[in-house]
């Protein structure tokens, strides 16, 4: 509450902060001297710094012996890294500024890189420790997924990922230290500012004023706390964003490009206190959050079908349409209603078809969707996870999403996100990820994370008109001019992994910075431009990075893990779903767990599963099923297998297809119904590991154990969804089938009535009109009668 | 008899085994008209299965067996196939039973007539009954395709035959106690206390009247029974389940039609295509159309409760929820016992034919709609709908046939008008 007071104050301290560019926080090497247009040429590797590791939050349970050194190390060095290391590359900097030219790399580059190379194999060891640090978000993603599926999974190693999570901990009060320091530095470097980028924080500050007189007004001061003008009180709670785009050229010619956007917020939505001032956090997010009390919310929109097998492993994968999956705290009592409320304002919020999301295709995991931020939750009665496999992501889905974007499309990364290009595209995937991540180091209190991401590829024929060739402006129509303003780290990656001579592709301009990261138990190296250095942008001011492929096709590292699912059979009356999990990995075994989650007019038939891998027979070691209930819940089937070696495993399960009532169906019942792709969550042996050549190049002392690091890796397959054509009644007439079927009835009813009611009698044929008539003419007559 | 009965057994028999080592019981136990989502054997195989993954039958949508029958199973898995055997070989015997006492009642109709003797069979007629029945049951290819698909309808059938079996005994509890398992097993069966009271009111010489209090008493202690049994029943596979989850999934499913899987009765597509806001009423409408006929049918027929057992059995298989082929076999056995009707049935050529072309038809149409796509699922209903009615047809008319008899026997059967002439019998 205190903090809360002093925002003034903070404002002004965080406007310095945003107007200021040199501000290199995390993993990469700065380069300085923003003036010096040649910097664009220069080539620092960034491992040959002392620049220590630093991203905090980022390392997590996957680097659990050797880490602990490291960090110890990095502490040590803790307090000189800002300003020495820039010192040195500074110097670094003149001294290469002379050799090279910036328009292209020369040879003189290559060479040099000839020689990084070289002493690479001497420096593994020290480079191993070192850039394993440098890693970014995605390494942190999935490291933290890591973390929580060993608990569920190795419950031995527990003790380890406990100190792993201290390790974290400690690393996150660096990045406080850090960030401190950061702004002293930067409001000496405010006069640099521009002109106009302090007119854009001069409007965010009115903005942000206005907000807290109203928070001010609403909110008494509660006792004890200082008063809200008092200068000198801690910054209140602080917020950080972060912006990156990692672009990865696929050897099928397509691209792949990644945009994260992670907004970082040290306040306590979980506690009592509310929470009503936002300033990069978007309150509208963040007010649904605290009204619907939820711990953690992944949601995401997805068009297209990442093909595995083409394109490697996505950064972050996603299932076809919209998937939501929500665990709310465990002071939610009707966690049911308050999920089906859920739904329905986030439906409004990203203007999707969330609402349709209801208790037919809500299902509860009870192991593949674990909390992937802080707090250690087991009852997954708190856990909601749902599908949408037919939705279909566009323009009315982007423009909300980037509304919650603190730059909004007006800077930074984002202005790339146009919705013309992005969905004139194969892939298109948006994501929205809010966890609880640990603030200080003792995890007193949480920070409340917020990750956007937005995955796209582009199509070699479709959208780079069969030229492998891209650029940034073939790829979005648009040029990178500026980072983000409001963002503390700005950054384009390039994969340049498979191109360690240029063989592959040609990237200009070329970058001055390289790091590396294991990113899904490959080692990657990445080239990196810094979008708050002025230099990354050159003389035209704008950056717009070309590709040009020189190959026609490398070779793909296969991916270990991928899987492909179909129905069988024929007829509308009954069919099988087939699933097929490939391990692709030489020579070892790894478990998955294998959710999937089948709507109820699909009935399957537990009994007819079988799971069989090279020819064998492979019983699953767990398995939870949920049978589903009538227009009530979906099935759930989850299971535990383990993968044989080099093998495909095959699920099949047998269902019987329903025939609906007329109004079930979907407007076009013949084109079939989906069904949600599985998901399949593993922890796969690492790439890295897999190379058993390694101990060429690696100091003998590190290479006899395999290396745990880096051993496995958590990863998330999404098989494809299913298109399922189920019978149909004829839609045209129910008003036929209601009167013939009653007539049916009425006939029954009728015969019976008949013979129920009435008596034999000798039929005595009255006289007709004409006899009777005649008898009544005779009686007159006095004759006889007929 | 002896020898003509163990030979039709081995051959009913041998028929059955042979069908289930063919490729053949596959096919047929996916049929719809042969299996109903009430007593489809795959269904009781999941059940199972989720019993030994410990989940609750019942808590999903597929089992809809009682739980006397899956803890049946449970311990009979292994022989399963001569389970179904036994049902139908016993249920053969048993009628066969049963039937020698209806020829005590049949005879008895003798020192009525005045001059129809060709009305009366002849007791040799009467010695074959039995065996026909039998045969009927056992060689009919309902049954038999019923029996191959494990269609647990066969059970239900074999404890009706106890049933009939035990009321033409006279034992009053053990059909109150067959009568409470059919019930429990299936709530249709209720409608049978009626006539089964009515046998042994006759047997006893209770006259049926209000005001007779050795009536009200029989008749309280028949229901004290049936209703006891059932209560037992119920209690026994809570009990065994330990919930009460089987009543909502047992008998909520037979009375709130969930499941449309086609079949050959009315329901199916009827409340398919029903209007929402009109499904409770037509639901209502349809379940008490099965029920409704008791009371007056009981009334006509007080004096022949066999006969009111038969359009019983034939109502319920019309007009219950599921059908099967197999309901439909278990009447069909009866038909031997009024072959002395024969003569004054109207339309039973017609019938029978409409009931063989249905038969062959259900088959190509259901292929027509689901597998080659060809047609849609007007083409089955509309088979349904002349199945249902060929059937309707079939009962009115042995009912006709059977009223007209009794009137026969009473007006002697050549009636003349007043003026001598040859007179025609209507309904007045």
């Amino acid at each position: 509450m205190a903090a809360r007071r002093c925002l003034g104050l903070w404002f002004f301290l965080i406007t310095l902060c945003v107007v200021s560019t040199g501000a290199d926080v995390l993993h990469t090497t700065p380069v300085t001297g923003t003036e010096s247009s040649a910097a664009g040429t220069e080539t620092v590797v960034a491992r040959e710094l002392p620049e220590a590791p630093s991203d905090p939050g980022e390392h997590t349970a996957a680097e659990p012996t050797r880490e602990g050194e490291q960090n110890d190390r990095t502490r040590g060095g803790e307090q000189t890294l800002g300003q020495p290391t820039r010192e040195e590359e500074q110097e670094q900097e003149k001294t290469r500024e002379g050799e090279q030219t910036p328009a292209q790399p020369t040879r003189e580059e290559e060479e040099e890189e000839e020689e990084q190379e070289q002493t690479r194999g001497e420096e593994e060891f020290t480079r191993e420790e070192e850039e394993e640090e440098l890693t970014r978000e995605e390494e942190e993603l999935t490291t933290e997924e890591e973390e929580l599926t060993r608990e569920e999974e190795e419950q031995t190693r527990e003790e380890e990922e406990l100190t792993t999570e201290e390790e974290e901990l400690t690393t996150e009060e660096e990045e406080l230290t850090r960030e401190e320091e950061e702004q002293t530095r930067e409001e000496e470097e405010e006069q640099q500012t521009t002109a106009q980028q302090e007119e854009q924080t001069k409007r965010w500050e009115a903005t942000e004023l206005e907000e807290e007189h109203v928070h001010d007004a609403a909110v008494p001061p509660l006792a004890g706390d200082p008063p809200a003008a008092d200068p000198p009180s801690p910054p209140p709670s602080k917020d950080d964003f972060q912006e990156e785009l990692v672009i990865r050229p696929l050897h099928s010619g397509d691209i792949y490009a990644s945009f994260q956007f992670r907004t970082v917020w040290d306040a306590d939505f979980m506690g009592d206190q509310k929470v009503s001032h936002y300033r990069l956090f978007p309150k509208s997010l963040g007010q649904v959050i605290t009204k619907f009390s939820v711990r953690e919310l992944h949601i995401s929109f997805t068009q297209g079908y990442w093909r595995t097998m083409q394109w490697g492993q996505p950064y972050l994968p996603s299932p076809p349409g919209a998937e939501l999956w929500v665990w709310f705290q465990d002071t939610v009592t009707d966690v049911d209603g308050t999920w089906k409320e859920l739904t329905n304002v986030l439906s409004g919020i990203f203007c999707a078809s969330l609402n349709f999301i209801d208790s037919t295709n809500t299902v509860q995991p009870s192991a593949s969707f674990k909390p992937l931020g802080i707090g250690n939750v087991t009852d997954h009665s708190f856990l909601r996870y749902a599908t949408l496999p037919r939705e279909i992501v566009c323009t009315e889905n982007l423009t909300p999403w980037k509304k919650l974007l603190p730059c909004g499309s007006k800077a930074g990364l984002s202005v790339l996100l146009k919705s013309e290009k992005l969905f004139h595209s194969t892939f298109h995937s948006q994501a929205v990820h809010v966890r609880p991540v640990c603030q200080d180091p003792q995890c007193r209190t949480t920070s409340m994370e917020l990750r956007q991401t937005l995955n796209v590829v582009f199509d070699l024929h479709t959208s780079g008109q069969g030229k492998r060739e891209w650029s940034l402006f073939k790829m979005f129509s648009r040029t990178l001019t500026e980072a983000c303003p409001l963002a503390s780290s700005s950054k384009v990656y390039v994969d340049v992994t498979d191109n360690p001579q240029g063989e592959q592709f040609e990237l200009s301009p070329a970058t001055p910075l390289l790091t590396q990261a294991v990113v899904l138990g490959d080692r990657r190296t990445y080239s990196v431009y810094d979008l708050t250095q002025q230099a990354s942008f050159g003389s035209s001011r704008s950056l717009n990075m070309l590709l040009r492929w020189k190959a026609a096709d490398g070779e793909m590292l296969r991916p270990l893990l991928h899987s492909e699912r179909y129905v069988a059979g024929y007829g509308l009356q009954a069919g099988e779903i087939h699933t097929l999990i490939y391990n692709h990995h030489p020579y070892r075994a790894f478990p998955v767990l294998l959710l999937s989650a089948v709507p109820w007019y699909l009935r399957l038939y537990i009994h007819t599963l079988t799971v069989s891998s090279k020819g064998k027979d492979n019983r699953p070691s767990y398995i939870h099923y949920q049978p589903s209930k009538d227009r009530e819940r979906p099935h759930l089937l989850e299971m535990l297998l383990q993968l044989p070696p080099n093998s495909v495993t095959e699920v099949t399960v047998e269902f019987e297809r329903a025939l609906l009532k007329w109004t079930e169906y979907t407007p076009d019942p013949n084109h079939g119904f989906y069904v949600g792709s599985s998901v399949i969550s593993a922890l796969v042996p690492s790439v890295v590991a897999m190379d058993t050549n390694s101990t060429l190049d690696r100091p003998l002392f590190s290479s006899f154990f395999p290396c745990k690091e880096e051993a496995s890796y958590f990863m998330r397959v999404y098989t494809e969804p299913l298109l399922v054509n189920l019978p149909t009644p004829d839609f045209s007439m129910p008003y036929n089938v209601i009167c013939l079927t009653c007539t049916v009835v009425a006939v029954g009813y009728g015969s019976l009535y008949n013979l129920l009611t009435r008596t034999f009698q000798v039929d005595e044929p009255s006289p007709g009109l004409a006899k009777r008539i005649a008898n009544v003419i005779r009686r007159f007559r006095g004759v006889p009668l007929l | 008899m002896a020898a003509p009965l163990a030979l039709l057994l081995i051959v009913a028999v041998t028929i059955r085994a042979a069908l289930f080592r063919t490729s053949l019981a596959n096919l047929i136990s996916e049929r719809v008209e042969v299996v109903s989502p009430l007593n489809a054997w795959k269904r009781v195989v999941e059940g199972l299965a989720l019993l030994d993954l410990d989940i609750s039958p019942y808590s999903g949508d597929v089992f809809h067996e009682t739980p006397m029958v899956i803890y049946l199973f449970h311990f009979l898995m292994d022989y399963a196939e001569i389970t179904f055997m036994g049902a139908g070989v016993k249920f053969s015997s048993l009628h066969l039973v049963s039937q020698f006492r209806k020829q005590k009642f049949a005879l008895e109709a003798d020192r009525i007539p005045m001059d129809c003797l060709e009305l009366i069979r002849s007791p040799t007629e009467m010695y074959y009954i039995p065996l026909k029945v039998a045969m009927f049951y056992l060689l009919n290819p309902f049954t038999i395709v019923s029996c191959v698909a494990k269609c647990t309808c066969g059970l239900n059938n074999a404890v009706i035959a106890l049933f009939i079996l035990s009321t033409m005994r006279g034992s009053a509890l053990l059909s109150a106690i067959f009568l409470a398992l059919a019930t429990y097993q299936s709530i249709y069966p209720l409608t049978l206390c009626v006539p089964a009271l009515l046998y042994l009111l006759q047997r006893l010489y209770i006259p049926v009247n209000v005001r007779r209090s050795s009536f009200w008493f029989y008749t309280l202690q028949y229901l004290f029974m049936f209703l006891g049994s059932l209560l037992v029943l119920i209690c026994l596979s809570f009990f065994l389940l330990g919930s009460w989850d089987f009543l909502p999934a047992v008998y909520g499913f037979i009375l709130s039609v969930p499941d449309l899987t086609p079949n050959i009765g009315l329901f199916w597509y009827f409340f398919a295509e029903m209007f929402d806001h009109f499904r409770l009423f037509f639901l209502c409408v349809f379940q008490i159309n099965v029920f409704f006929y008791t009371l007056p049918l009981s009334i006509k027929l007080k004096e022949h409760p066999v006969f009111l057992i038969f359009m019983q059995i034939a109502l319920i298989a019309i007009f219950k929820s599921y059908p099967t082929v197999g309901d439909l076999s278990l009447y069909m056995a009866f038909l031997p016992v009024w072959n002395h009707l024969y003569r004054f049935l109207r339309n039973i050529f017609l019938v029978s034919c409409v009931l063989l072309a249905c038969s062959a038809l259900f088959p190509v149409l259901w292929h027509l709609w689901i597998y080659a796509g060809s047609a849609n699922s007007n083409f089955y209903y509309a088979i349904t709908l002349l199945f249902s009615v060929a059937q309707i047809l079939l009962v009115s008319d042995y009912f006709y046939a059977f009223l007209r008899r009794e009137h026969h026997l009473t007006n002697g059967l050549y009636l003349k008008k007043k003026d001598g002439s040859e007179a025609t019998l209507v309904l007045k």
